[in-house]
C-alpha cells in the first residue's frame, strides 16, 4: 500500500472520484495548470482536461454560486477556495443558498457538491491563511462539515463526501498537509461521514479534536501515559452531522473531558461538546470539561506558536480534569 | 438611436412596423391572457392578504409584459431563475394557478410545504424555475453555473436569469456577469429595471447611464427594451436566446418598466413615489398596449377582454378557495429536507416537538409521520 502525505491523499481522491464519475468537476483559483497554491490538483487538468479541472476568476461569492447552479444541473462540482480564509464572500451562497436549496425547495432542487478549502494555523500566515472557521458553518443545517487529519481519512471521506447528496464543506488542516504520512489503499474506498475515529484508548480521560489538533493531542496523551494517566483520543472528523452517540459514549466512559480546538473558545465547537455533555451527561461527569482552544483574538503571526493549542496546553489541561 | 433609447416595436396604434413576432394567433392570446391572469392573481392575493387569510404577496401590476414576453422566448427546456416578481413566467409556461395559491397560504398541498414565505415558488414541471431566494443577487450566479452544465453536455439549453435594478448593486450581479462573460455561457440576465428597489430611486443604485452599460465592461452585449412592450421584450429575449444556443455567450437587457403599486403588500410607495410618475406610467400600461396590437391585427375587442377576465378570474378565484381548504403541512415537514436523510439530532428534535404537542393536545401537529 502507498505512503502518501495528507495534501497527496486529497488529490488521489480527488482523482479517484474524476476517473470514476464523469460529473465530476475540480474548479477554483489556480488549480489547474499550477495545480493549485498547495498542489492538491497537480496534474488533474493534465489528465481530465480544462473540461474537467479549470481555473475561474477570482471571486469566491462566484465560484459558490455557479457550483450551486451545476448542482442543480447535474454536475458534481468540487470547488477549491484557497484559504478558508477568503471564503466569506462566499458565505451567503454557502448559508442562504446550498445549505437550503432542498429545504426551501421541498426537495425539488439540491446542490450536492464539494468545497474543499485549506483551514488552520501553524504556517506563519497570519490573520488571513490561519483561521479556523469551522463554528460558522456548523450553525448551519442543510451543511456537512468534515474534517479530515490522516491521509487514510482525507482520501476516504472526500470521495465519500463527493458522493454525498448534500453539500459538503471539506476543510482540510494545511499544517498537516506534508508533515503526516500514512498508508493509504489505491482506488476506491469510503470513510462514512458522521462517525469519529478513536486514535487512542484509555480509561482515565477523553479527549475531542480535529484536524490538526489531533496529532498535538495524541502528543500530549502520550506524555500524559508517562505519567500513569490514560487518555481516550478522539477525532471527530465530521462535525456536522456530529455522531453524537459515540461522542456521548465516550465521555460517560471516563466522565473528564477535554476539547480541542484551533479556533477561538467563545462560541466555538467546544462550547457544543460541553452543552451537549451537561445537557446529556452530567451525571457521569468527575470533572467540570476543559477548552483548550485558539484564543479570543485575531490569529498573529509572529506569536502563532502561543494562539495554537500545542501539546503542552493539551497535557495541562488531562492532568487538570485527571485530579480534579 | 441613442444607445440608451429604449427599442420598441408596438407603435402608438398598434403597428409594428413589419415585425414578425413568430407567435401563433393561438400564442399570442395565450400571452394576452396570461398577463391577464397575473393581474387577477394580484387582485386576488391583495384582497387575501387585506382580509388575512394570506400573510403577503407581491404585486406586478405594470411589469406582465417584461415577464410575459421574457417567458414566451424561452423553450420548456431551458431553465428560469426568477426574482419575486416573476411568476407570470410561471403561468406563462402551464403552471397552474391553485399550485401558485398552494403557496401563497403555505398548506400541505404546497410544493415546498409551507417552509417558505408566500410568493417564493418552485417549480420543476414544465419548466426548470428555481426555487425563488429572497437575498438579492444570489440566483445570478447559479443561473451561470446551471447554464455552464447544460453547456458541459451538450445539452439546448438557456438559463433567463430575472432581477431588479437593485440586483445590480449585488455582488452576484458581478461575479454572475463576469463568469458568464469568460466562460461564454448560455445566460440571459434580464434586469426589470422598474425604477425603485423598495423605496431607493434607481439614481440611488447606479452613476452609470442606466443598466444595461454595464454589459460592456462584461465583454456581452447590453440592450434596453421597452418592458411595458411585449414584443420588444419578446424580441430582445430571442434574440438573446439564439446568440446563447449559438455559443456566443450571454446578453444583458435592460427592461425599463414600473410596478404600479408598492414593493409587496407591507409596502405603501405614496411615501416616496410623486403622484404624477404613477399618472404617467398608468398611460403606458403594457396590458393595453398589447390590446392595440391585438386590435390592429383583428383579434382583440372590449367584449374578448371582459371575456378572458372572467375565465381567468374565476380561475384564480377557485384556485384560492382550494388552497384555503387545505390545512397546513404536517410538523414532520419542519424535519424533513434538511438533508437528504434526516440525522440524528434533527430525528430527536423532531419526536421531541411531536411529543410535547401530543402532549399539548395540539391536534394539528398530530399529524405527521413520527417516528420520522
Amino acid at each position: 500500500m502507498p505512503t502518501l502525505t495528507l495534501i497527496q491523499a486529497v488529490n488521489d481522491g480527488l482523482h479517484t472520484s474524476m476517473k470514476e464519475d464523469p460529473s465530476v468537476h475540480v474548479f477554483g483559483e489556480d488549480v489547474a495548470k499550477k495545480g493549485g497554491v498547495f498542489l492538491a490538483t497537480e496534474n488533474l487538468e493534465t489528465e481530465f482536461g480544462t473540461e474537467r479541472c479549470f481555473n475561474t476568476p477570482l471571486s469566491e461569492d462566484g465560484i459558490i454560486g455557479t457550483a450551486i447552479g451545476m448542482a442543480m444541473n447535474g454536475l458534481r462540482p468540487v470547488a477549491e477556495i484557497q484559504f478558508q480564509d477568503f471564503i466569506f464572500p462566499a458565505f451567503d451562497q454557502i448559508v442562504s443558498e446550498a445549505a437550503k436549496l432542498r429545504y426551501r425547495s421541498g426537495g425539488q432542487y439540491t446542490a450536492p457538491m464539494v468545497i474543499r478549502t485549506p483551514y488552520g494555523g501553524g504556517i506563519r500566515g497570519g490573520l488571513y491563511h490561519s483561521q479556523s472557521g469551522e463554528a460558522y458553518f456548523c450553525h448551519t443545517p442543510g451543511l456537512k462539515v468534515v474534517i479530515p487529519s490522516t491521509p487514510y481519512d482525507a482520501k476516504g471521506l472526500l470521495i465519500a463526501s463527493i458522493a454525498d447528496p448534500d453539500p459538503v464543506l471539506f476543510l482540510e488542516p494545511k499544517a498537516l498537509y506534508r508533515s503526516v504520512k500514512g498508508e493509504v489503499p489505491e482506488g476506491h474506498y469510503t470513510v462514512d461521514l458522521s462517525t469519529t475515529r478513536d486514535v487512542r484508548e484509555g480509561g482515565d480521560v477523553t479527549v475531542f479534536c480535529y484536524g490538526a489538533m489531533v496529532p498535538v493531542c495524541t502528543k500530549a496523551a502520550e506524555s500524559a501515559a508517562e505519567g500513569g494517566i490514560e487518555t481516550h483520543v478522539v477525532d471527530l472528523r465530521t462535525l456536522l452531522p456530529l455522531d453524537e452517540e459515540a461522542v456521548l459514549d465516550a465521555v460517560k466512559r471516563t466522565g473528564r473531558v477535554v476539547v480541542v480546538h484551533e479556533a477561538p473558545r467563545f462560541c466555538g465547537f467546544g462550547a457544543e461538546i460541553s452543552a451537549m455533555i451537561a445537557e446529556h451527561a452530567i451525571e457521569y461527569m468527575e470533572a467540570p470539561v476543559i477548552r483548550v482552544t485558539g484564543f479570543d483574538t485575531p490569529f498573529p503571526n509572529t506569536l502563532e506558536h502561543h494562539y495554537m493549542p500545542d501539546h503542552r496546553r493539551v497535557l495541562d489541561a488531562i492532568e487538570h480534569v485527571y485530579n480534579f | 438611436m441613442k444607445a440608451t433609447e429604449p427599442l420598441q416595436v408596438i407603435d402608438s396604434k398598434g403597428g409594428v412596423n413589419g415585425y414578425d413576432p413568430g407567435l401563433s394567433e393561438d400564442e399570442l392570446m395565450h400571452c394576452y391572457r396570461t398577463m391577464l391572469a397575473v393581474r387577477a392573481f394580484d387582485a386576488i392575493c391583495l384582497k387575501l392578504q387585506r382580509s388575512g387569510r394570506i400573510g403577503f404577496s407581491i404585486p406586478n401590476e405594470g411589469i406582465e409584459a417584461t415577464q410575459v414576453g421574457a417567458a414566451s422566448a424561452m423553450k420548456k427546456t431551458d431553465w428560469i431563475f426568477p426574482s419575486y416578481r416573476d411568476f407570470g413566467m410561471a403561468l406563462y409556461h402551464g403552471v397552474k394557478p391553485v399550485d401558485m395559491m398552494h403557496n401563497m397560504f403555505g398548506n400541505a398541498s404546497d410544493n415546498s410545504r409551507g417552509r417558505q414565505m408566500p410568493v417564493h415558488f418552485t417549480f420543476v414541471e414544465p419548466i426548470k424555475f428555481v426555487s425563488i431566494s429572497s437575498p438579492i443577487g444570489t440566483h445570478l450566479p447559479q443561473a451561470v453555473g446551471a447554464a455552464f452544465a447544460a453547456q458541459r453536455r451538450g445539452e439546448d439549453m438557456v438559463a433567463l436569469c430575472s432581477f431588479g435594478d437593485g440586483g445590480t448593486s449585488s455582488l452576484g450581479f458581478h461575479s454572475a456577469l463576469n463568469f458568464a462573460g469568460v466562460w461564454k455561457a448560455p445566460v440571459v440576465f434580464l434586469c426589470q429595471n422598474n425604477g425603485w428597489a423598495i423605496s431607493c430611486p434607481a439614481e440611488e443604485q447606479t452613476a452609470s447611464d442606466g443598466f444595461a452599460i454595464k454589459a460592456d465592461a462584461y465583454g456581452m452585449p447590453g440592450v434596453v427594451v421597452d418592458g411595458n412592450d411585449l414584443l420588444a421584450v419578446r424580441k430582445a429575449v430571442v434574440e438573446a436566446t439564439e446568440a446563447a444556443r449559438a455559443g456566443k455567450g450571454p446578453t444583458l437587457i435592460e427592461a425599463k418598466t414600473f410596478r404600479m403599486g408598492g414593493h409587496s403588500t407591507s409596502d405603501d410607495p405614496s411615501g416616496y413615489v410623486p403622484k404624477e410618475v404613477f399618472d404617467e406610467w398608468r398611460k403606458k400600461d403594457p396590458i393595453k398596449r398589447f390590446e392595440t396590437y391585438l386590435a390592429a391585427s383583428g383579434l382583440w375587442t372590449p367584449e374578448k377582454r371582459a371575456e378572458l377576465e372572467k375565465e381567468v378570474d374565476a380561475e384564480v378565484s377557485a384556485a384560492a378557495k382550494d388552497a384555503q381548504a387545505v390545512g397546513p403541512p404536517p410538523l414532520e415537514t419542519v424535519f424533513s429536507d434538511v438533508y437528504a436523510e434526516i440525522p440524528a439530532h434533527i430525528r430527536a428534535q423532531g419526536q421531541a416537538a411531536f411529543d410535547l404537542a401530543t402532549r399539548k393536545g395540539d391536534a394539528q401537529s398530530g399529524g405527521g409521520e413520527f417516528p420520522l
